[in-house]
C-alpha cells in the first residue's frame, strides 16, 4: 500500500492499473464466453452505451460525478492508511441531510439555497466519518468494522426517513418531499443533466491534490499512512489526524450524496447509492490514490456504469457485470503491487537488459 | 406467535453463526476476512444452482462449500502469500461475488423466466423433544444445518481453546513472526483457517438458498456476512459468545417480521439496524483491542 503514491520513483506505477484493467477485461471475456455470450458484442454495447451519442456521453459524466467525490474520499483516507469502507454510508447521510434541509429553503436566494444544501451534506458525511475516526483514535477500534456497521445504520436511517418523517404527503411510494426549487442545482443544457457540480468535483480533485501533496497536514497524513511508528515518533498526532482525516473523507463522500440530491434526484428514495462508496475503492486504487488521476478513473468507471444499461438492453447481460470488473481490477492491482511481483519483473528486466547488451543469458537468468 | 418468532430467530441466527465460527478461526490466525459476505453469497448461489441442475441436495451443499472455499483460496493467495492489504482484498471479493452471482443468475434464469426453486431441505424432528409446546418445532424440528451450526460451537471452542493446534493458531494471530521462528508454519495455519472458514461460509450460504429461501435473489445475503463479523466482536472471540450474539441478532432480525405483521408504531428499520448499532456500542464501550488477536489484520510477510 505504501508504494501507492510513489509514482515518480517507480516508472511502472502508472502502467500497472492499465495492466490490471486489461487482465480484468480478458478474464471477463472468458466468463462471457463460458456463459454463451459474445464478448465482442458485449464490449461494443458497453462502449456504445457510454460514448455512442450525446445522451450516452452526458450520462457517463453524470454517473462519474459521485464517483469523483467518493473516490477522493477514499484517496484521502487510504493515504493515511485509514481503511474507510464506509464512503457509501457517508454518501447516504450526506444525501439524507441535503434531502432533509432542502424542502425548507423555499424563497431563499438560489445560490445560497444550493450552498446550504451542499454544506449540510458535507457536514452530515463528516459526522458519519468522524465518529469512526474518533472510535479509532480514542477507543482503539478498527475503522474497518465501524465504517461497515455505519453503512448499514445509514441505509436503515434513510429507509426510515423516506417511510416516515420525510415521506411526501401522498405516501404512495417511499420517497421524500422534493427540495425547494431554490435549493436545486443550475443545469447547463437541459434536458441533459450536465451541471456545475461536475466542475466542483474537478476543483475538489485539484484541491485534494494540493492538500495531500503540498500542505503540512497532508504530509502528516501521508507520513502516518506510510509509517505510523516513525511519524508518531516525529510528533505527528496520530489520534487527531485519524479524526480529522476520517471527517474530511466523510465530508467528501457526503458532498457527493448532497450533489446527487441537489442536481439529479431532487428528493430522497430508499436507495440513493448503487454502491458508489465501494466502487470508489476501485476508482481510487486505479488512480494510485492521486486525486489528479481520480477524475479520469471515475470517468472510466462511470462509463462502465452508463454503458452497462445499454448492454443490458441489447445483450441481455446483467449490469452487475461492471462489479465483476471492479472486483477483478482491485484484486489484480493488489497482486501487481506486491514485492513478489516486483522481484519477478526485475528479474525479467535484468534478463532483457542482459540479452540486449549481448551478455550471457545465464547471468540474467539467475537473478 | 411465539413459536413463529422463535423459528424465525433460529433461521436468522443459523447462517450468521456458521459464518461467524469460520471468521473466528480466521481471526484467531490473525486475518480479518471482509470477503466473508462474498464467500457466503457465492455459496448461496452455486449451491442452489448445483442442487437445481443436478437434482441433488448433497451435491448442492458440496458445491456451496466448494464455491466459498474457492473465494477464500483467492483471498489466501493474496493476503497470506502475497501479504496484500486484507481489508481491500476482502472488499474486492465482496464486490466480485455480487457481480459474478448476478451475471450467472441472469444468464441462467433471466431469459427463460423459469422459477429457480428447489425443494427445501427436510426438517428432522428430534423425537419427543419436537413435540414440546412452543419450543418443540422451532428448536427441535429444523434442518440438519441448524443442528450442525450449534453442534460446531463446542467443537470450535475445544479446538481453539484446548488443543495444541488451537494454541498454534492463536500464536499465528498474536505474534506471527515469533510463531514462525518456532517453526509453527504461519502461512500453512492461516491457509487452513481460511479453508475451514470457506467450508463454514459455504454452509451458511447453502442454508440461505437450500433451507431458508429455497430460491435465489440477487445479493440474497444482504449483509449477513457483515453481521457475522459483528458477531465475532460482540461475542468477544469466544465460540459460546458467538452463539449467544448470533441468537440475539437473529432475534432482532426476526422481530422485524413480527412487528410488520402487528403494525406497531416502532419502525421496523430500527430492528434491522440493531445488530450494527449494537456492535458500534460494544466497540465504543469495550474498545476493539481487548480480546482481539494482536496481529489481526496486519499484513505479515515471512521475508521482512
Amino acid at each position: 500500500m505504501n508504494a501507492r503514491t510513489e509514482s515518480a520513483r517507480d516508472p511502472f506505477a502508472l502502467l500497472r492499473p492499465l495492466a490490471a484493467l486489461a487482465a480484468a477485461v480478458a478474464l471477463i471475456a472468458l466468463v462471457l464466453l463460458a456463459l454463451g455470450a459474445s464478448p465482442a458484442r458485449v464490449f461494443a454495447a458497453l462502449w456504445e452505451g457510454a460514448f455512442g451519442n450525446w445522451f450516452a456521453l452526458t450520462d457517463t459524466l453524470v454517473k462519474s460525478t459521485p464517483l469523483v467525490f467518493t473516490g477522493l474520499a477514499i484517496a484521502v483516507a487510504f493515504s493515511g492508511s485509514l481503511w474507510n469502507i464506509g464512503a457509501d454510508g457517508q454518501l447516504i447521510i450526506g444525501a439524507l441531510a441535503a434531502g432533509a434541509v432542502g424542502p425548507m429553503l423555499g424563497g431563499w436566494p438560489r445560490p445560497l439555497g444550493i450552498a446550504i444544501v451542499l454544506v449540510s451534506g458535507a457536514i452530515g458525511g463528516a459526522l458519519w466519518g468522524g465518529v469512526c475516526g474518533w472510535l479509532r483514535a480514542r477507543r482503539a477500534t478498527s475503522e474497518v468494522i465501524s465504517t461497515i456497521m455505519m453503512n448499514f445504520v445509514a441505509m436503515q436511517l434513510l429507509s426510515w426517513a423516506v417511510h416516515g418523517p420525510l415521506m411526501e404527503p401522498s405516501g404512495a411510494y417511499p420517497k421524500s418531499v422534493a427540495i425547494a426549487p431554490a435549493a436545486r442545482m443550475y443545469m447547463f443544457a437541459p434536458p441533459s443533466q450536465l451541471n456545475p457540480a461536475m466542475l466542483l468535483a474537478l476543483g475538489l480533485a485539484l484541491g485534494c491534490y494540493f492538500f495531500l501533496f503540498r500542505s503540512t497536514a497532508g504530509f502528516e497524513l501521508r507520513a502516518l499512512g506510510r509509517n505510523r511508528r516513525a511519524a508518531t515518533f516525529f510528533g505527528v498526532p496520530a489520534g487527531a489526524v485519524a479524526i480529522w482525516a476520517m471527517a474530511l473523507s466523510g465530508a467528501l463522500a457526503g458532498l457527493g450524496g448532497a450533489v446527487q440530491v441537489c442536481a439529479i434526484t431532487h428528493r430522497l428514495y430508499e436507495k440513493m447509492s448503487p454502491g458508489w462508496g465501494y466502487e470508489a475503492i476501485a476508482v481510487a486504487l486505479v488512480a494510485r490514490l492521486d486525486p489528479r488521476w481520480i477524475v479520469a478513473s471515475a470517468i472510466f468507471f462511470g462509463a462502465l456504469d452508463s454503458g452497462s444499461q445499454a448492454m443490458q438492453r441489447t445483450e441481455g447481460v446483467s449490469p452487475v457485470l461492471v462489479q465483476v470488473i471492479q472486483g477483478l481490477v482491485i484484486l489484480i492491482l493488489l497482486a501487481l503491487d506486491t514485492p513478489a511481483f516486483s522481484r519477478l519483473r526485475e528479474s525479467f528486466g535484468r534478463a532483457a537488459e542482459a540479452s540486449a547488451s549481448g551478455e550471457s543469458a545465464a547471468e540474467g537468468g539467475d537473478a | 406467535m411465539l413459536d413463529a418468532f422463535l423459528n424465525s430467530t433460529v433461521s436468522m441466527a443459523t447462517p450468521i453463526l456458521l459464518a461467524a465460527l469460520g471468521e473466528l478461526l480466521v481471526e484467531r490466525a490473525g486475518i480479518i476476512n471482509i470477503g466473508i459476505e462474498g464467500a457466503m453469497l457465492a455459496g448461496a448461489f452455486f449451491g442452489l444452482a448445483a442442487a437445481y441442475f443436478m437434482g441433488s441436495l448433497a451435491l448442492g451443499i458440496l458445491a456451496a462449500m466448494g464455491a466459498a472455499v474457492a473465494m477464500n483460496a483467492i483471498l489466501a493467495v493474496l493476503v497470506v502469500n502475497l501479504a496484500v492489504n486484507q481489508v481491500v482484498a476482502g472488499t474486492a471479493l465482496d464486490i466480485l461475488a455480487v457481480g459474478l452471482t448476478g451475471v450467472f443468475y441472469r444468464q441462467m434464469f433471466g431469459i427463460t423466466g423459469k422459477a429457480f426453486m428447489v425443494r427445501s431441505m427436510p426438517r428432522l424432528a428430534l423425537g419427543p423433544l419436537a413435540r414440546l409446546p412452543i419450543v418443540g418445532k422451532p428448536l427441535f424440528e429444523q434442518s440438519a444445518l441448524v443442528y450442525l451450526a450449534f453442534a460446531i460451537v463446542p467443537v470450535v471452542a475445544w479446538v481453539v481453546g484446548r488443543t495444541r493446534y488451537g494454541l498454534r493458531l492463536r500464536a499465528a494471530g498474536e505474534n506471527p513472526a515469533a510463531a514462525d521462528a518456532l517453526g509453527l508454519g504461519v502461512y500453512a495455519l492461516r491457509w487452513q483457517a481460511l479453508l475451514a472458514s470457506g467450508v463454514l461460509s459455504g454452509l451458511a450460504g447453502a442454508f440461505l438458498t437450500l433451507a431458508y429461501a429455497n430460491t435465489f435473489v440477487e445479493n440474497i445475503t444482504a449483509g449477513r456476512g457483515f453481521v457475522a463479523l459483528a458477531v465475532v466482536i460482540v461475542g468477544r472471540w469466544n465460540p459460546w459468545g458467538l452463539a449467544l450474539a448470533s441468537l440475539l441478532f437473529g432475534a432482532a432480525m426476526a422481530l422485524q417480521f413480527g412487528l410488520q405483521a402487528l403494525g406497531t408504531a416502532l419502525p421496523y428499520q430500527l430492528f434491522l439496524a440493531l445488530p450494527y448499532a449494537l456492535t458500534l456500542v460494544v466497540l465504543a464501550g469495550f474498545g476493539g483491542g481487548v480480546d482481539a488477536p494482536s496481529a489481526l489484520g496486519e499484513p505479515y510477510s515471512r521475508s521482512s
